[in-house]
């Protein structure tokens, strides 16, 4: 049973060169699924045994930490794996059907390798309680994303997917010579022992500049306004599985990060009461949220799109954390979350309109909710999810945001959300109208997507309901998770 | 470059003594300066010099890019299933204490299979990445 | 003010700002890629300088010598170097694949024949 910690991250990285040894075809995808599904039931029985033993910590190589690697798990990173676990156990059996239309053959075994090496450089950031160690994995998770992005059949997946390699690389060489800086000043890279050493040195001109370095580096990984450049292209020519997965987990795996940074190493006293941590990352996510909502009103391509959404989504967590209060902490983490069941479940319905339409175009929904009633009745669900309607989990995360603004009494940021939820409900409905009141151009009929990439798209729909309603997982995690992270709970 | 004599004639001397030291490398690297990395590294600077003076046709007739892909990924499996096996021999995972009767016996072992599998990698991977990029310029012209 | 004793480190500002500067202002993908390998190095050079200690020996256990440079940033940097092997064949593969797909590698190039971002 202690093995679990390490078996979540080994077994999808155990995958990926079995894949390259496998036949081209099933064989490769039916692993991988089997290992996102077994992952899954890791996630929960990890998530069980915090829940009765507290804090978890595995010394790999049996070297004691700080000295040897540590892979140490509370209720933050329990919620995000379980948030992985799920979502890639979606994603996978979706991409059989969805992968063999749109990937060559020959590139298939490759194409789930790269898919694990993904998942398993996720799952290993999550996992993982050693600053280095986060960066090895973020660049194994970043390179196998600039592989897949560079997948998709349009010529402008090469250039979007070139662009993120430059700028993501240059992302994670900044959080490198961040926790350079970091290590030259405490002499250690566990992060619970960086954070009892950090105090001391707090303050010096070699502190302020690794933060600096860090955050500036993380902001670019997770798409903060004005750093967020790389995103949309880079989902909107993607494979369809392959940007439900990167929409639904990479971003929020970096969020996680930038909390663990700033609240388990550094601490909340340091980066939120000494350094203006909060008013810049507040300032740029509400404009984030305002603009990157604007900007999504009128895009040409669906899935352009909600890549706009993305972002502006990405400005609601980053204000949650912002706040740095337990409820904005907990918004940030339920957002993260829910957002990742949301967006999965909006790309996935988007992944089978291009299975029998062949584009995303806005142009090209026309007519589609009589020709594709499952498909488009899953988009518009996923819709409202997004925009927040009641009973979605939507809903949940942001009612925590507005009241964790409330308690501190900033009534320009529940405005601020108010308008981008409008703004998300124009951009939806502009999609619902051109896909339900316009008549489609009738020559060819499109049929319904078959039930292979129906069904994983329902069930992420489904859990969208599901965890709006019943909240007692998510939100009794993420409270505990933030009551931890502030320091002031058990 | 199969013209040039001189050429051909210092690479078929040098390509062994490059490919004895990486043995050299990989194997030292256990108690000394050196390791699996390196190793790898200077095998492949061998192998690719054999692909720049005699073209990659005659090297791919030794070791083709399916091979490579192949021993690629055993390098891997090498490097994890020293950690599994520790797992299943009772202790964490890379714990190589518990993989031969005594510890020290064990870190030896630990450490030369590992070294094993990242050399592999390493040196394979390298030579593919030419391969696939001469490919490349072939079929562009 | 300025302490050339720790020289090492205004290289490492010099060659992470050269590097930044080629990325942004060169349209070349080549060159960007260029760029950001000498970004790259000016990162392993601070962790190189960083385990260095003075008076120290090589890191290897020899009879009668008590002091050692820090051999961990190597062996991270180590590990960077290699992530950085592989960015950087991944950026090259992907500029041949436009090469072959736009005709081109100059970035203007590409945006006009794009009309997009």
């Amino acid at each position: 049973m202690e093995h679990l910690q390490i078996l979540i991250v080994l077994i999808p990285l155990l995958c990926a060169p079995i894949c390259v040894l496998l036949p081209g075809g099933r064989l490769p995808w039916a692993l991988a699924t089997l290992a996102a599904w077994t992952t899954l039931v890791l996630a929960l029985l990890l998530l069980g045994r915090i829940e009765s033993e507290g804090v978890l910590s595995y010394a790999l190589g049996n070297w004691a930490p700080p000295i040897g690697i540590e892979y140490r798990l509370d209720y933050a990173n329990g919620l995000v794996q379980l948030l992985l676990a799920t979502v890639a156990s979606v994603v996978l059996p979706y991409s059989y059907r969805s992968a063999r239309r749109e990937i060559d053959n020959d590139r298939q075994p490759g194409f789930y390798a790269a898919l694990m090496l993904l998942f398993a450089g996720l799952m290993g950031i999550t996992a993982t309680g050693d600053a280095f160690n986060v960066f090895v994995f973020l660049e194994i998770s970043s390179l196998s994303t600039y592989a897949l992005l560079a997948l998709g059949r349009d010529r402008r997946a090469l250039t979007s997917a070139f662009r993120y390699l430059i700028m993501g690389t240059v992302g994670a060489t900044f959080f490198l010579i961040g926790v350079g800086l970091l290590y030259a000043m405490t002499g250690t890279l566990n992060m619970a022992d960086l954070a009892e050493r950090l105090p001391a040195v707090a303050g010096t001109r070699t502190m302020d500049t690794a933060v600096a370095f860090l955050v500036v580096g993380i902001c670019l990984k997770l798409a903060l306004f004005p750093l967020h450049l790389w995103l949309p292209n880079a989902y909107t020519y993607a494979p369809s599985a392959v940007t439900a997965m990167v929409a639904a987990i990479s971003t929020k795996v970096m969020v996680y990060v930038l909390i663990r940074f700033l609240y388990t190493v550094l601490g909340a006293d340091y980066s939120f009461g000494q350094l203006p941590l909060a008013q810049v990352l507040m300032v740029l996510a509400v404009i984030g949220m305002l603009t990157a909502s604007a900007v999504a009103l009128n895009q040409p391509n669906a899935k352009r799109l909600l890549a706009y959404s993305s972002i502006a989504q990405v400005g609601y967590m980053v204000l949650g954390l912002s706040l740095a209060s337990t409820l904005g902490l907990t918004a940030s983490l339920l957002h993260m979350f829910n957002h990742g069941l949301i967006k999965g479940a909006l790309f996935l319905a988007l992944g089978c309109v291009f299975f029998r339409v062949g584009s995303t175009d806005v142009e090209r929904l026309r007519g589609l909710g009589r020709a594709m009633p499952w498909t488009m009745a899953a988009f518009v669900a996923g819709g409202l999810s997004l925009i927040g309607v009641p009973l979605t989990v939507g809903f949940v995360s942001k009612w925590y945001l507005v009241l964790a603004a409330l308690d501190q009494g900033w009534w320009a940021l529940v405005i601020a959300i108010l308008i981008s939820s409008l703004l998300s409900v124009a951009y939806i409905w502009r999609l619902v109208e051109i896909a339900y009141f316009q008549p489609s151009p009738s020559r060819d009929i499109t049929r319904e997507a078959p039930l292979a990439l129906l069904i994983p798209t329902w069930i992420l729909v489904l859990a969208n309901f599901w965890f709006g309603i019943d909240t007692r997982l998510t939100v009794g995690v993420a409270e505990q998770a933030a009551a931890a992270l502030l320091g002031v709970g058990p | 470059m199969p013209n040039h004599v001189i050429l051909r004639v210092v690479a078929k001397v040098l390509i062994p003594v490059i490919t004895l030291f990486a043995l050299y490398v990989q194997f030292h690297g256990e108690y000394g300066p050196g390791g699996g990395f390196q190793a790898g590294t200077i095998m492949a600077a061998g192998l690719i010099l054999h692909v720049l003076i005699f073209g990659q046709r005659v090297t791919r007739k030794m070791i083709s890019l399916r091979v490579l892909r192949m021993l690629g990924a055993c390098g891997v499996l090498i490097y994890a299933s020293v950690g599994v096996t520790a797992m299943l021999n009772g202790g964490r995972f890379l714990d190589y204490n518990v993989l031969a009767a005594t510890p020290t016996g064990g870190q030896h072992l630990g450490i030369i299979v590992i070294e094993l599998g990242v050399g592999l990698t390493v040196a394979t991977t390298l030579l593919a990445l030419i391969y696939i990029f001469i490919e490349r310029i072939r079929s562009s012209d | 003010m300025i302490s050339l004793g720790l020289y090492n480190y205004w290289i490492v500002i010099g060659l992470m700002m050269v590097g930044l500067y080629v990325m942004i202002s060169r349209g070349n993908l080549i060159k960007k890629i260029v760029g950001l390998n000498i970004f790259q190095s000016a990162v392993f050079i601070m962790y190189i300088s960083m385990g260095v200690v003075e008076g120290g020996a090589v890191p290897i256990l020899t009879d009668g010598v008590t002091r050692y440079s820090n051999p961990l940033p190597h062996v991270l940097i180590l590990t960077a170097i290699v992530v950085g092997v592989a960015t950087t064949a991944l950026g090259l593969a992907l500029v041949v694949r436009i090469k072959e797909a736009y005709g081109s590698v100059d970035e203007d190039d590409l945006h006009r024949m794009d009309n997009d971002f």
